[in-house]
């Protein structure tokens, strides 16, 4: 398998959480793409892991390939306490407006 | 075509199709269970890579705690009803020709690249939880300790930013 149709695949789901975010207005279903869009980098960047290992550069940096997939587990780490918190001011926003209508967001008083 | 191949295929249909049904369907329950295969499927991939680690790790903690979380908030909040006003039509084909548009482009500057490199599948032990857990205890321990403190000041904003406002107070 060629690194190519792995980039084009992290592409594409990429693009799909930006169509999202860019056409939705619910404020949970554009938090769900972003995390959509975390996740093709993340896939992206195992993909290149293996392909290190495949070069021959491995030999003589063992431990690179996993310096990256350690990295892929410290986004993982970070976006489920970003998801905590951002869930927790979605929920504050519904209290306070009735309603998770992103584009009632475009001012920043009241 | 191996069997390597066909599974890649079929994984990245699923991610591909399952993601395009999460930003189309109308209801944010059933855009919830999309995006839970879409996660099922990148799963599929690690697996496919030999990162098994990380395929487990995406397991528990993207399809089983986040995604539930995403399904109580919907389900407290009582969002299933189709709350959306009336689409802007013209915004939404302008966003979707955007992202069409950079997505052509990206496909088009990736296919004038000519040199082949191959990702090793099923094979090397860099995505084995022997090889990554000794790395991260002995390279990476500090940013792992740190990342506890991330996540206590993660706890603390949540429960700081769910508690009741005065606000509604008053008005209760």
């Amino acid at each position: 398998m060629d690194i190519k149709a792995y980039i084009a695949l992290s592409l594409t789901l990429f693009i799909i959480g930006i169509i999202g975010v860019l056409t939705r207005r619910n404020a949970i279903i554009v938090f769900m793409c972003v995390e959509l869009m975390l996740n093709a980098v993340n896939l992206l960047m195992v993909a290149f892991s293996n392909m290190h290992q495949a070069s021959g550069a491995a030999k003589a940096l063992p431990t690179f390939a996993s310096d990256a997939q350690i990295f892929v587990f410290f986004i993982m780490i970070v976006a489920a306490a970003e998801v905590s918190v951002g869930l927790a001011i979605i929920v504050m926003l519904y209290r306070n407006t009735h309603n998770i209508d992103v584009s009632f967001l475009n001012r920043l008083k009241n | 075509m191996s069997i390597i191949t066909i599974s890649f295929i079929l994984l990245s249909l699923m991610a591909i199709g399952s993601g395009v049904m999460m930003i189309a369907s109308k209801s944010p329950v059933n855009s919830i269970l999309w995006l839970i295969v879409v996660f099922f499927a990148i799963s599929g991939h690690y697996i496919l890579l030999n990162a098994q680690f990380l395929a487990i790790v995406n397991l528990i903690v993207y399809a089983g705690a986040i995604m539930v979380l995403f399904l109580f908030v919907v389900m407290l909040m009582n969002l299933n009803a189709e709350s959306e006003p009336p689409k802007n039509y013209r915004l939404q084909a302008i966003g979707i020709i955007a992202g069409g548009c950079l997505l052509l482009v990206l496909l088009s500057a990736l296919m004038m690249v000519k040199q082949q490199q191959p990702v090793m599948l099923a094979g090397g032990n860099a995505g084995l939880i022997k090889t990554l857990g000794k790395v991260l205890f002995t390279d990476y321990v500090l940013p792992f300790e740190i990342s506890s403190v991330l996540f206590l000041s993660a706890m603390v904003g949540a429960v700081v930013l769910g508690k009741k406002t005065k606000l509604i107070e008053n008005e209760n």
